[in-house]
Formats: structure tokens, C-alpha cells, sequence
């Protein structure tokens, strides 16, 4: 059984339909690129994952629990899956450890002391074990980013779904944040990534994705896929990047 | 005919301006109770709640306000229940608040980005509790300056419950005046007495808004 299993999914805004029956499994400790133009439907994908969305037809299960869409089911889900955004989304009234602490404890029970321990220790992971006391208008959109990452992980997903995370930074703080994301991929997690970035999905991913027109277009290792693509629509858009 | 001095005036007058001030009081504080029930009836994920909260908010703001105690002093007598002048005073002014605090306070929700629910929700929180521990943090701090400015209007609003009889300042000016015949001097305390009410609020109001336009910090 894959740990995320994604079979039929279809997914419309009004009339249009965005997904048009999307299958992909995701095996543990996999690392997916998912590539595409915009508009293609790699964050819609993404959401419905999260539950951020609510599917039209099809069927998303992850660790073998059905996505359904109620406030319980949807609970359980994300306590299974993290998502880091582009635009970092940090709660803006707290400081960097009281974002890592929050959901512990309001939605974990997590006592304070071991609330704080965890957010210490992934801060520490990201390399922030210094800034937990920084708000986050006080640190640079890599920082927030890394942050944002320590905020997920503190939850103990068993997956990251990751929304063109380094999109909102300027160039020279994607380095630190896609690093984080090697460590982790390094460490076994489960990594679902949108991303303009095709040396990084060269280098880590085990498998890429490339969306067209709210379909898989074409699935593969990223050394076939980037050396051979066989669509002409691949092959137009790796001519772009 | 009995002489009065200004002074006497005056001293009948501030008795009764602890009436307008309870009255203020009351309407503020409960019309906040109900308003923020309200609110997260008006943001809520049911459609009938929303559908409530929306029309509630409609009339309460679509009538005048005096209508509103009129039917919550003559309406309940028809049924038989025989509501003290107090009663319809504070029930109306208390139902009138909530609409406008409500409406205030939605537009405070609204104004913060989607990302914060997004990200809150993705976290496992449930509704409330992102209303709780994300939302309404952040919310709070661009309702203060509204929310004291509105305090002002529902000052001023308690005048109109003179009319069915409850005596606060504007109904004590009346009375006032017609012991003593003279109604420049009495409505100009009245009146001045309102603005020493009032101007501090608006004041702070937008003191507190200019604050909040400096503070680019969240917190
Ligand atoms: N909330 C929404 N309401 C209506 N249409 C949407 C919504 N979100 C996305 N879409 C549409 O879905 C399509 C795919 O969007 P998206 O998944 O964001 O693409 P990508 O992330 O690949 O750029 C786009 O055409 C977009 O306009
Ligand atoms: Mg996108």
C-alpha cells in the first residue's frame, strides 16, 4: 500500500474543471517534484491533498485513511500531512517559537514545557534555534520560510506538501530554505514539491511530475524526464526553464 | 415661583448623566456579547447562519433607531408583558449596537489574509480555534479604533430613549427646563455635558488609529 494514494481525482471551479482525474502513489519516503505551467493545477492538486479543497470525484487516501470531508476526518489528515506555502504564512502576532508551539498545544494538548522543547528542536533543525524569540516581520522571507518548515514539522507529519516555497524569496535566500529540504528528503521524509526549481528536482527528487492542463502529463526519474522528454508540451516547457 | 441657580441645574443633571453613562455602558458591552456571537454566526460555514446574521444586520441598521424602541416598549405590551421604560431602553439599544459591532468586526476578520486560515487549518486547527488563537489576535488590534468610535454613536443614541420615558440626560434637560424655564441654559449643559462624554472617545478613536498607522508591527 502506497502512504499517499491519489486514484480519479477530479476537481472543477464552477465549470471549470481543474483536474481532470489525476492517479499518482506516493511511496514512503519518496520525494516528488511536480512541474508545470501556471494555471495547471499543481497547487489545486496540492490543496486537495490538505483538504484545503474539497474534491469533486475521485478518491484521496493517505496512510491508508480516506479523505472526508469533515471537520474530524480533516483533522486527522493534516495531523499526517504538513504544508508549507509560498508566502510563508506565519502567524504574524507571534514569535518564531510561539508559531512552532501553537498548534502543538491547541491542537496536540501538547504541554507547555514539551511544546516548547519541540519547538526548540525544530527550530534547531532549520537552523533558527537562535531567532525563537524573533517575531516574524524581525527575520528575512528565507528565515520565515524555514521557520514555517519547523512550524510543520513540529507536528510529526509523516508527509510535506510543499507549494513553490522558494518563489517568494529573492535569489539569494532560496539556497538556505532548499537546503532544509535536502536535510530532510536526506532523512526519509515523505516530500510532495511544486517547484520552478529543476536543478534542485534533478538532484533530490526520486520521481517528477509534470502537470499539463490539469492532467499528468508525463511521470518518470528525473534523468528520464529531463533527458528525454517524450511530449512535445515537455519538452516545451524544460525549453523554457 | 422657586429661583434656581445654575448650579442646581446642573447638579440634576449630572445625577441623571449616570443614567445616560449605565445605559452606554450596558448597550456597549452587551450589544459586544451579541455582536460577537453574531459575527460568528455571519462568518460561519452553515448557510442558514450566515443567512440569520446577514438579515439581523439589515434591519437592525436598515430601521431607525427610534423605531426599534418604540416596538421593544409598545411591541411587548401587546403581548401582554408590561416592559419598564429601562428594560426597552437597554433590550433595544443592545440589539441596535450588535448589528453595527458585528459589521465592524467582520470587516476586521475579512481584512486578514486567507493564508492565515490556510495555514492554521492545514495545521489541524479546527474553526474556532483559528478564530481564537489566529484570527481574532490579529483582528482585535484593527477593531480598536472603530470599535471605540462606534462607542460614540451609541452615547449619543441613548438620547433617543427619552422619548419612551427613561430618564437619562436628554429626558432630565426636558424636565429640568420645564421647572425652570430656561432652556438655553439647561440644553447648553446638556449638551456640553454629551461632548465631555463624546469627544474623548472620538478622540482616542483616532489617536489609537494613528498608532496602528505607525506600528507596522504586528504585535
Ligand atoms: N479558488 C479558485 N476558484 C476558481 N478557480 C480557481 C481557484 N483556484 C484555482 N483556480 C483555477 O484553477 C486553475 C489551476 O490553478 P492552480 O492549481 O493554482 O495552478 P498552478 O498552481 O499550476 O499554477 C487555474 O486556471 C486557476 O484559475
Ligand atoms: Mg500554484
Amino acid at each position: 500500500m502506497s502512504l499517499i494514494e491519489i486514484t480519479e481525482v477530479r476537481k472543477s471551479y464552477g465549470t471549470n474543471e481543474v483536474l481532470k482525474g489525476i492517479n499518482l502513489d506516493v511511496e514512503p519516503g519518496e520525494v516528488i517534484a511536480i512541474i508545470g505551467k501556471s494555471g495547471s493545477g499543481k497547487s489545486t492538486l496540492l490543496r486537495c491533498i490538505n483538504g484545503l479543497e474539497t474534491i469533486t470525484q475521485g478518491s484521496i487516501s493517505v496512510a491508508g485513511a480516506q479523505l472526508i470531508d469533515d471537520e474530524v476526518h480533516l483533522k486527522a489528515l493534516r495531523l499526517k500531512v504538513g504544508m508549507i506555502f509560498q508566502q510563508f504564512n506565519l502567524f504574524p502576532h507571534l514569535t518564531a517559537g510561539g508559531n512552532v508551539m501553537l498548534s502543538q498545544s491547541v491542537v496536540k494538548k501538547t504541554a507547555k514545557a514539551e511544546a516548547e522543547a519541540m519547538a526548540r528542536k525544530m527550530l534547531d533543525r532549520v537552523g533558527l534555534g537562535h531567532k525563537f524569540e524573533a517575531y516574524p516581520d524581525e527575520l528575512s522571507g528565507g528565515q520565515q520560510q524555514r521557520v514555517a518548515i519547523a512550524r510543520a514539522l513540529a507536528m510529526q507529519p509523516i508527509a510535506l506538501l510543499c507549494d513553490e516555497i522558494t518563489s517568494a524569496l529573492d535569489p539569494e535566500l532560496v539556497a538556505e530554505v532548499l537546503a532544509v529540504v535536502r536535510e530532510l528528503a536526506a532523512e526519509g521524509m515523505t516530500l510532495l514539491m511544486v517547484t520552478h526549481e529543476m536543478k534542485f528536482a534533478r538532484d533530490v527528487c526520486s520521481r517528477v511530475v509534470f502537470m499539463h492542463q490539469g492532467r499528468v502529463h508525463e511521470i518518470g526519474r528525473p534523468e528520464e524526464v529531463f533527458a528525454n522528454p517524450k511530449t512535445p508540451e515537455l519538452q516545451q516547457f524544460l525549453g523554457m526553464h | 415661583m422657586i429661583e434656581f441657580s445654575t448650579w442646581d441645574i446642573l447638579r440634576n443633571l449630572l445625577l441623571a448623566t449616570r443614567w445616560t453613562i449605565l445605559l452606554s455602558l450596558v448597550s456597549f458591552v452587551g450589544g459586544g456579547a451579541v455582536g460577537l456571537l453574531l459575527l460568528f454566526l455571519r462568518i460561519s460555514k452553515r448557510k442558514a447562519a450566515r443567512a440569520f446574521a446577514k438579515y439581523y444586520i439589515e434591519l437592525f441598521q436598515g430601521t431607525p433607531l427610534l423605531m426599534q424602541l418604540f416596538l421593544a416598549f409598545f411591541g411587548l405590551g401587546l403581548f401582554g408583558i408590561d416592559v419598564p421604560a429601562w428594560l426597552a431602553a437597554g433590550l433595544a439599544l443592545v440589539l441596535w449596537t450588535a448589528s453595527f459591532l458585528a459589521e465592524i468586526w467582520r470587516g476586521c476578520v475579512e481584512s486578514i489574509a486567507r493564508g492565515q486560515w490556510e495555514a492554521s487549518a492545514s495545521l489541524g486547527m479546527g474553526r474556532l480555534q483559528q478564530m481564537r488563537y489566529v484570527i481574532l489576535p490579529q483582528a482585535l488590534k484593527i477593531a480598536v479604533p472603530p470599535t471605540v468610535g462606534f462607542s460614540v454613536q451609541v452615547v449619543k443614541g441613548t438620547a433617543l430613549t427619552s422619548i419612551i420615558g427613561f430618564v437619562e440626560l436628554s429626558k432630565a434637560g426636558t424636565v429640568v427646563t420645564n421647572a425652570t424655564f430656561q432652556p438655553f441654559t439647561v440644553y447648553g449643559l446638556v449638551a456640553l455635558i454629551y461632548f465631555a462624554l463624546c469627544w474623548p472617545l472620538s478622540k482616542s478613536s483616532q489617536i489609537l488609529e494613528r498608532k496602528l498607522n505607525v506600528a507596522h508591527r504586528n504585535h
